[in-house]
């Protein structure tokens, strides 16, 4: 009986290890596809096998040299620049907003709270041809700055997962720092931020991979102005039918290089993700 | 039930009884969501009232400073030692005036009609060509004075403010008090009025670059605003309800009406077979490798995890030219003797089912990174209970691990259910809303769900106010669905739960 038993663990073991080595090849092997072949020598879009013949850097050195069409190094730096600005605005509304509303008790908390998430709901890309038109007349289109303001101006209406940790702070602590006179302000920044670390990482990292993965709100705020590009919209524009033919390998090398930097990022701070959003996102 | 006949349930049937009891509370919680509406709706309406009330009153028993500063606003503050506060009041004052004199008006006016100088072509008078003489610009004007009637909204609230101020500072001095000076009133918004600090920045990006290109969006789905009628060559106006009309209308074989209800059945489709695939299979995964005899846990974790890492839209490109009729995935069926298949070009269930699969690629490292901590936390004893009984592992799954998963992230599940109908990336990237077979759809493919319609015919098509009205619809569905989530979930009743 125990033997069986035993037995049939031991099969279920290696059942379970075939699955998750297939399907973990399955998940993995686009990705890399897309790194071998971003090496490629050979041209054109596809070729009739899996595994390319020969190998070269060639695809990464054009990226960066061949300027004419698609001006890839300047892309990346925009993207940087406004990842980096709207990461700070974002991250300064998210976290101000949820404390308010998770810490600090006012008239119609609940209102502002209710109308924040009923704002959130509206499909985003609805409001986009007022936006154009709004940062139009404000001077601001096809610039930086314009991108910047998309991209977190709106933040504050995320504030759903970093209530929810806050919420899971004791209010204690409020009280006894009330009670040796500190003000709600010192409480914020003395207090609860160094206990937040978790949904401080989270709430930094998704705001800053945010603009490096929007095509749309650039094509259209942007338009024809090639050189204020963002990556993103770039490399769909490689993919777009009269390029694909010549810059496919070059959008593999350049998709690889803005993967690498968000992979390695995401990778270090998953933890912190995770801990992030079971504390605030699912509540039993 | 009592407690005592709860307690004495076994692990199985307490869970069980747990179950059903949250199922049987969400109609209540669809009443509650309409009741919560109509008292939404009429405090505001007695807020409205009352306030007006205060208005009055304070206005036939204030003294004479506080009569003034209902014409000139801060000038209650300003004489009674709030200086800083009064001179506040009084630029507010100063900058509604001058920009409705100089700015607002003008669009304002126009507000009714949104326009009625037509565009017209008049002869250059050094060349003698044609060209246009613009006349007004409808959409200027609505987006103008919508932004108008924001800030007079905002002005007579701080108007009243003004009133009630002047109001209260005439009262506190007769009780023998001492107003707040402005350093005073400055420290208490670093305590007391914390919250005015912290939520008037965010507030004010939000109104100017959520709420009103909303409003203004709103407005278009009732104005003809489209192709036809494109400024600043032409004008639009107000229709009323037509665009609407327009979508439900059905019986037309080919128009606007059936693209509609063909693409809210499949968006619906796609929500549910997006949203259970993936929570189905992410979970199993979970599953498996939390599974205490597996080793190697971080790396089976990490080969999934690392797709989210990657950047959608290139994962998705990615995709989209693997599967191509001679992409990578064709080659490698060829190796395998099996004929190519046409993915994305070939027959409408075809390209459906390969987003959905797809879609699983993308999402399940989701469902596996969020559901793994919720799984560790079923109690051991529900499953010992069941293995006494015999329950083989698939019997377990979905007599425990499955009912309790969902008891627990169903706010969770509704949310993801949202985010695929309005999962424009995944539609969008791979296909682009293709195969195009069906000539009847109004500028969309058999994949397009609503949202990518929406872009579609925004950005190829113009139509705009078709495309506001969609996007109210949907917003009408997910907002529902949401709001019913969130009363029903424990986060929002238990909210002091850990104070």
């Amino acid at each position: 009986m125990i033997k069986s038993y035993k037995l049939s663990r031991t099969i279920s073991d290696i059942v379970i290890y075939v699955i998750l080595a297939v399907l973990g090849v399955i998940w993995v092997s686009p990705l890399v596809w897309l790194v071998l072949h971003s090496l490629r020598a050979e041209p054109g879009i596809t070729v009739p096998y899996v595994f390319p013949k020969h190998y070269t850097l060639d695809n990464y050195i054009q990226l960066f040299k061949d300027k004419s069409t698609f001006d890839y190094p300047r892309w990346f730096l925009n993207t940087f620049v406004i990842a980096v600005f709207s990461c700070i605005i974002s991250t300064l509304s998210i976290l101000m907003v949820s404390y308010t509303f998770s810490r600090l008790r006012f008239k119609s908390r609940k209102t502002f709270i209710n109308i924040g998430m009923v704002l959130g709901m509206f499909p985003g890309f609805m409001t986009m041809i007022a936006l154009y038109y709004l940062l139009k007349a404000m001077g601001l289109i096809k610039t930086l700055p314009a991108l910047i303001i998309c991209y977190s101006a709106g933040a504050g209406l995320g504030f759903a997962i970093s209530k929810g940790f806050f919420d899971t702070i004791p209010r204690a602590l409020d009280e006894a720092a009330t009670i040796d006179g500190a003000t709600r302000n010192q409480i914020f920044w003395k207090i609860i931020l160094p206990m937040s670390k978790p949904i401080l990482v989270y709430t930094i990292l998704t705001s800053f991979i945010g603009p490096w993965c929007d095509f749309i709100l650039v094509r259209i705020i942007m338009g024809d102005e090639k050189k204020n590009y963002t990556v993103a919209l770039g490399l769909q524009k490689m993919t777009e039918r009269e390029f694909i033919t010549n810059y496919f390998k070059q959008f593999l090398a350049g998709s690889v290089i803005v993967a690498i930097p968000i992979t390695i990022l995401f990778l270090k701070m998953q933890n912190y993700y995770v801990e992030g959003v079971t504390a605030g996102g699912v509540k039993g | 039930m009592t407690f005592i006949e709860y307690k004495a349930l076994s692990p199985a049937e307490k869970a069980k009884y747990k179950i059903s009891e949250f199922f049987s509370r969400v109609p209540g919680a669809i009443g509650a969501f309409f009741r919560a509406i109509g008292k939404f709706f009429k405090n505001l309406i007695t807020g409205f009232i009352t306030g007006l009330k205060g208005f009055g009153s304070r206005f036939a028993n204030g003294d004479m400073a506080t009569k003034v500063s209902y014409v000139i606003m801060g000038f209650g503050n300003f004489t009674r030692g709030q200086v800083g506060k009064g001179l506040l009041f009084l630029a507010s004052e100063i900058f509604y005036f001058i920009y409705m004199t100089t700015f607002g008006s003008q669009y304002l006016k126009k507000f009714g009609t949104l326009g009625d100088v037509e565009t017209i072509q008049v002869p250059d008078p050094v060349t003698g060509r044609m060209v246009p003489q613009y006349g007004d610009n409808s959409m200027l004007i609505l987006l103008y004075g919508v932004l108008s009637i924001l800030i007079t909204v905002v002005f007579i609230a701080l108007y009243v403010a003004n009133t009630k101020s002047a109001y209260e500072c005439e009262q506190s001095i007769k009780a023998g008090k001492k107003n707040l000076t402005l350093k005073e009133e400055i420290q208490d918004l670093f305590d007391s009025k914390f919250h005015v600090t912290m939520l008037s920045i965010p507030v004010l990006l939000i109104s100017v670059f959520t709420i009103l290109p909303l409003v203004f969006m709103i407005c278009i789905a009732f104005t003809n605003y489209n192709k036809q009628h494109n400024p600043p060559g032409n004008l639009f106006t107000w229709v009323g309800l037509d665009t609407f009309r327009e979508v439900f209308k059905m019986g037309d074989g080919a128009g606007k009406a059936y693209t509609f209800a063909e693409l809210a059945k499949w968006t619906i489709v796609w929500a549910i077979f997006a949203t259970f695939s993936n929570y189905i299979v992410g979970m199993i995964l979970a599953l498996m490798i939390n599974k205490k005899s597996i080793k190697l846990k971080t790396l089976w974790r990490t080969l999934f995890v690392i797709t989210i890492a990657v950047p959608q839209f290139v994962s998705l490109l990615l995709m989209n030219q693997m599967l191509q009729d001679d992409g990578v995935v064709n080659v490698i069926l060829g190796y395998l003797h099996i004929p190519a298949i046409s993915f994305f070009n070939g027959t409408k269930l075809t390209a459906r089912i390969t987003v959905i699969i797809i879609n699983m690629w993308v999402g399940v490292p989701y469902t596996i990174l969020q559901t793994s901590g919720i799984l560790m936390n079923i109690p051991e004893d529900l499953y010992e209970s069941a293995r006494i009984d015999g329950a083989t592992p698939v019997v377990q799954f979905f007599e425990i691990t499955l009912p309790y998963m969902l008891f627990v992230t169903t706010p969770y599940l509704i949310q993801s259910f949202v985010g695929n109908i309005n999962n424009f990336n995944v539609i969008y990237l791979l296909t682009k809303g293709g195969p195009n077979k069906d000539s009847k759809l109004y500028q969309a493919g058999e994949t397009d769900i609503l949202v990518t319609w929406l872009f579609k015919l925004t950005l190829d098509n113009n139509d705009y106010n078709t495309a506001a009205a969609v996007g109210i619809l949907v917003f009408i569905v997910c907002a529902t669905l949401s709001l019913i989530t969130f009363n029903l979930s424990k986060s929002s009743r238990n909210e002091e739960e850990f104070s």
